[in-house]
């Protein structure tokens, strides 16, 4: 019996694979601005706490679309599920920018269609022309921010401002510093201090951060991805690289938590929302996407999850109070954009997961 | 049915690994070896060392505490042995993220047990536990120790007590019943609890991140990387595949051992005393 | 005596072991503040927030319902494989193949099954989950039951049939009796691995019914928050509760 399923088995892997990569040119079809969006029911992945808390039925009362949202920790998680070639089910999915870039150039995305999101007028001018989507043709950014060192004024001798003061610590601040374990994050202070960009694919340049690391990790408390902030408002580490919306959730418990962006400059992240082509609700999805851009629903993303948000139109109705406790939050859209977008690097992506890997066992 | 369930899904990823990876992730079917050239990278064989010495170690304690628990539970009245045995589960109901927190609050520099030890003038400066090797080995130890206890339950418990009862009224030291009755006849216990262990001790990922503080990768962490970071399936599942080879041999070698042992002259010298 | 409490002092050690950390769980679950690591003081507010979260009661009620069939359904077929195998085979690759999936990285089980899964154009959800569930956890109790036939005196069988029992009466009165202890110990390894499994369930299950594992992973993006420690205390409660219980009626149903 066996003899003959794994013969059918081969044949079946490639039916699959051929599947997958054919699966856009199939299901697409085009949108009908006239269809009944009410006879539709969404599904929208979006990260845990990352919306209001009543948006699906605050959606479903002014737009009468059915929809249910889901939650995913990571990107690297959706990305999983989104990939394999199975109808995930899910009609928008909350990514962020390279990896929206990454599900296009798959052939997984629907284009926007722009005559359906008119909240699209909401959006700074600077986040329609961001790099890994110019125009934002198949994905509409929902909250942005860049990475930097978030650490405890009262427990360092003087501020941080460079890069060089995380990789090259001072000797009291050894083992009490901490760093993203996410590859194009963990390489980003080497390669800014060093002058390249955060999207470089030269593997010398790669070899030169490496090396650096290595070093670096001799004086790190650890690698970390999702406690940083923690660590930091119970003194355990001073200083960690952080994205700066999550330095937020520091400040909030302890005020003398501060953040800065080193004077050798950073990235720029945008998450975003996408549809996927094999959605069979794209017109309520493209009615999602656009009552997502309303002002009120951005102000709330902005004042309550403390994430800078593109959205013009939404950061003028942000309580003043809020900005002043979070002054990352003031960071105007030209002082965002002068910061290098971190796209996708397709071929050579792997050589920063090897990178990571070869860092952390070194 | 059950073995397209089972061989199915193994033979679709490991199809993957003769395959290459796409510009932007997915499969491209160009057939080569490629990725398992990729293998031989010193790093990536120093990460699989380094994972086959923490799963030999994490498997050594494992037996070391589960085999004179299991011996005790089985001990016990037999109403107390369910008792006993759900109490060793008990703790893996709640979600293993929360148990897994709970151990860094132990830990660190700040933690529980450092707070206790100085507490009681037992050390001055506290211990750095947390983000060392150590920790991800006590990490996994509490994960997968039931994994130990309970296939040397099931095989001690099988055990004649009357075997036992017999060697000891012949006048046998409970040390020598131990060594020639009730040890020989746990062994295909002994040997699927290792085996137990020490394969997902290797694969898991979570743990080496959360408690060794990203310093510490096990071949767990590469395969995942591999797929959800990378999206380099193909190299991923030629990783998976150097490890599914390994576990298979670790398992054909179990069968073998444990049929060795429980049917060899061992034995039958036991029950001939017996 | 002296022996007998020797032989508990490392029931204790393991028991500590298991428990010092299911403590800690305890404890912060009546943190006021809502960072794991920083006590800000007593609170029960945490408990009544559990009830409110219908992400939190959709997921447990999703859970238990895969546990569930897993159980039986794991604890049945791997029984009966295990049985099979011992009987009719010798050499040790079909047994290493029936066992095999219970150590595969899960990771790779996950993404294999959902190919799969799609391959045969089946629609994701609950059931597909415990489908994914059953696999690996009837491979547990196939090994650990295997461990346990290996010790068994096949003469018992053979003097059933002997005595005109028919194959199936044997196996009934019997073999399985005698399989009872690896049984229970697979029965209880299959619920307690599909309780808190994430990585298969999130691949293999729909968007729309999550399991309990991950609507928790979803939410510690920010760490271990006091609701999800308020949660696992309860859990834990019920479940001693259960137990007792369940030690109680066989403590009844023995006496009389």
């Amino acid at each position: 019996m066996r003899s003959k399923i794994i013969p059918l088995l081969v044949v079946a892997t490639f039916a699959t694979t051929a599947l997958t990569s054919c699966a856009g040119a199939t299901t697409s079809s085009a949108l009908d601005p006239s269809a009944d969006v009410t006879k539709q029911t969404l599904v929208v992945s979006n990260w845990a706490g990352y919306y209001p808390e009543g948006l699906a039925a605050d959606f479903e009362a002014a737009t009468g679309i059915k929809i249910t949202i889901v939650n995913h920790a990571t990107n690297e998680e959706i990305m999983g599920k989104l990939t394999t070639g199975a109808d995930s089910g899910i009609d928008v999915a909350f990514v962020s920018g390279q990896y929206a870039q990454a599900l296009n150039e798959a052939g997984l995305l629907q284009p926007m269609e722009k005559s359906m999101i008119p909240n699209e007028k909401n959006l700074y001018t600077e986040a329609t022309t961001l790099s890994y989507d110019m125009g934002n043709n198949y994905s509409i950014p929902y909250a942005w921010g860049t990475t930097g060192l978030c650490y405890r004024s009262d427990l360092m001798p003087t501020a941080p401002t460079s890069w060089n003061d995380l990789l090259n610590p001072a000797p009291e601040l050894v083992g009490k510093t901490t760093m993203l374990s996410t590859e194009r994050w963990m390489a980003l202070p080497a390669l800014k201090a060093m002058g390249m960009s955060v999207n470089s694919t030269n593997p010398d340049d790669l070899a030169k951060v490496k090396t650096q690391l290595l070093t670096t990790k001799k004086t790190l408390l650890a690698f970390d991805d999702t406690t940083f902030y923690s660590k930091l408002i119970s003194g355990e580490s001073v200083m960690a690289e952080a994205w700066d919306g999550w330095c937020n959730y520091g400040i909030a418990e302890d005020p003398n938590i501060k953040f800065v962006v080193p004077s050798e400059g950073s990235d720029l992240w945008v998450d975003t929302m996408t549809v996927l082509k094999s959605s069979q609700n794209k017109e309520a999805a493209m009615a999602f996407v656009n009552y997502i851009l309303e002002a009120k629903t951005q102000a709330w993303v902005a004042e309550n999850i403390l994430y800078k948000v593109p959205n013009e139109a939404a950061m003028k109705l942000v309580d003043p109070a809020v900005l002043a406790s979070y002054p990352n939050l003031t960071m105007t859209p030209a002082e965002l954009l002068k910061q290098e977008t971190v796209i996708d690097l397709g071929e050579f992506s792997p050589q920063y997961t090897k990178l990571a890997t070869e860092v952390m066992a070194g | 049915m059950l073995l397209v369930f089972v061989l199915a899904p193994l033979v679709l990823i490991l199809g993957y690994s003769f395959f290459q990876r796409g510009r932007f992730g997915g499969v491209v079917f160009n057939f080569s070896f490629d990725n398992f050239a990729r293998l031989i990278d010193p790093l990536y064989v120093n990460v699989i060392m380094t994972s086959v010495g923490m799963g030999l170690v994490v498997t050594i304690l494992a037996l070391a505490l589960g085999y004179p628990t299991a011996l005790a539970i089985v001990r016990l009245s037999p109403k107390w042995r369910t008792i006993a045995l759900v109490a060793v589960l008990l703790p893996f109901w709640t979600n293993f993220l929360v148990r897994t927190y709970a151990w860094i609050l132990l830990l660190n520099n700040a933690g529980w047990i450092n707070q206790a030890l100085q507490g009681m003038g037992v050390i001055h400066e506290p211990l750095t536990m947390l983000y060392t090797p150590q920790a991800v080995a006590i990490g996994l130890l509490y994960m997968y120790l039931p994994l130990m206890i309970l296939p040397l339950y099931s095989s001690l418990a099988s055990q004649d007590a009357q075997l036992v009862e017999a060697a000891t009224n012949l006048g046998a030291s409970p040390w020598r019943v131990f060594r020639t009755v009730t040890f020989p006849m746990s062994i295909p216990g002994v040997l699927t609890g290792c085996v137990f262990v020490f394969v997902p001790a290797m694969s898991n990922f979570v743990i080496p991140e959360l408690l060794g503080g990203g310093k510490t990768v096990l071949i767990g962490n590469l395969i995942r990387d591999q797929f959800l970071k990378a999206r380099d399936w193909p190299f991923g599942a030629a990783l998976a595949l150097v490890l599914t080879l390994l576990l298979i041999a670790l398992l054909v070698a179990q069968q073998r051992a444990s049929k060795r042992l429980t049917d060899g002259p061992e034995e039958r010298k036991v029950s001939s005393r017996a | 005596m002296r022996k007998s409490r020797l032989a508990k002092f490392p029931l204790w050690l393991t028991y500590t072991f298991l428990y010092v950390p299911i403590l800690v769980v305890v404890i912060m679950s009546f943190n006021a503040s809502k960072n794991l690591f920083v006590w800000r003081g007593f609170s029960l507010e945490w408990y009544p927030a559990v009830f409110a979260d219908g992400a939190i009661m959709t997921g447990l009620q999703n859970t238990l319902i895969v546990a569930t069939s897993v159980t039986i359904l794991a604890t049945a077929i791997g029984t009966l494989m295990a049985v099979g195998i011992h009987r009719y085979t010798r050499g040790g690759l079909i047994r290493a193949f029936a066992i095999a999936p219970a150590l595969l990285p899960d990771l790779l089980m996950a993404v294999g099954l959902l190919s799969l899964f799609s391959l045969l154009s089946m629609t994701l959800g609950l059931y597909s989950v415990i489908i994914a569930h059953t696999t690996f956890a009837m491979a547990f109790v196939t090994a650990i039951v295997l461990a346990r036939l290996a010790n068994l005196d096949p003469s018992l069988e053979e003097a059933s049939r002997d005595l005109g029992a028919s194959a199936a009466r044997t196996f009934w009165r019997v073999t399985l009796p005698q399989l009872a202890p690896g049984m229970i110990a697979g029965a209880l390894l299959s619920f307690t691995l599909s309780l808190d499994e994430f990585v298969i369930a999130f691949f293999t299950t729909s968007p729309t019914s999550p399991t309990l594992p991950i609507a928790i992973y979803s939410m510690v993006r920010f760490g271990v928050t006091p609701e999800i420690n308020a949660l696992a205390t309860m859990l834990l409660l019920v479940s001693v509760l259960t137990v007792i219980g369940a030690q109680r009626l066989t403590r009844i149903t023995d006496s009389l």
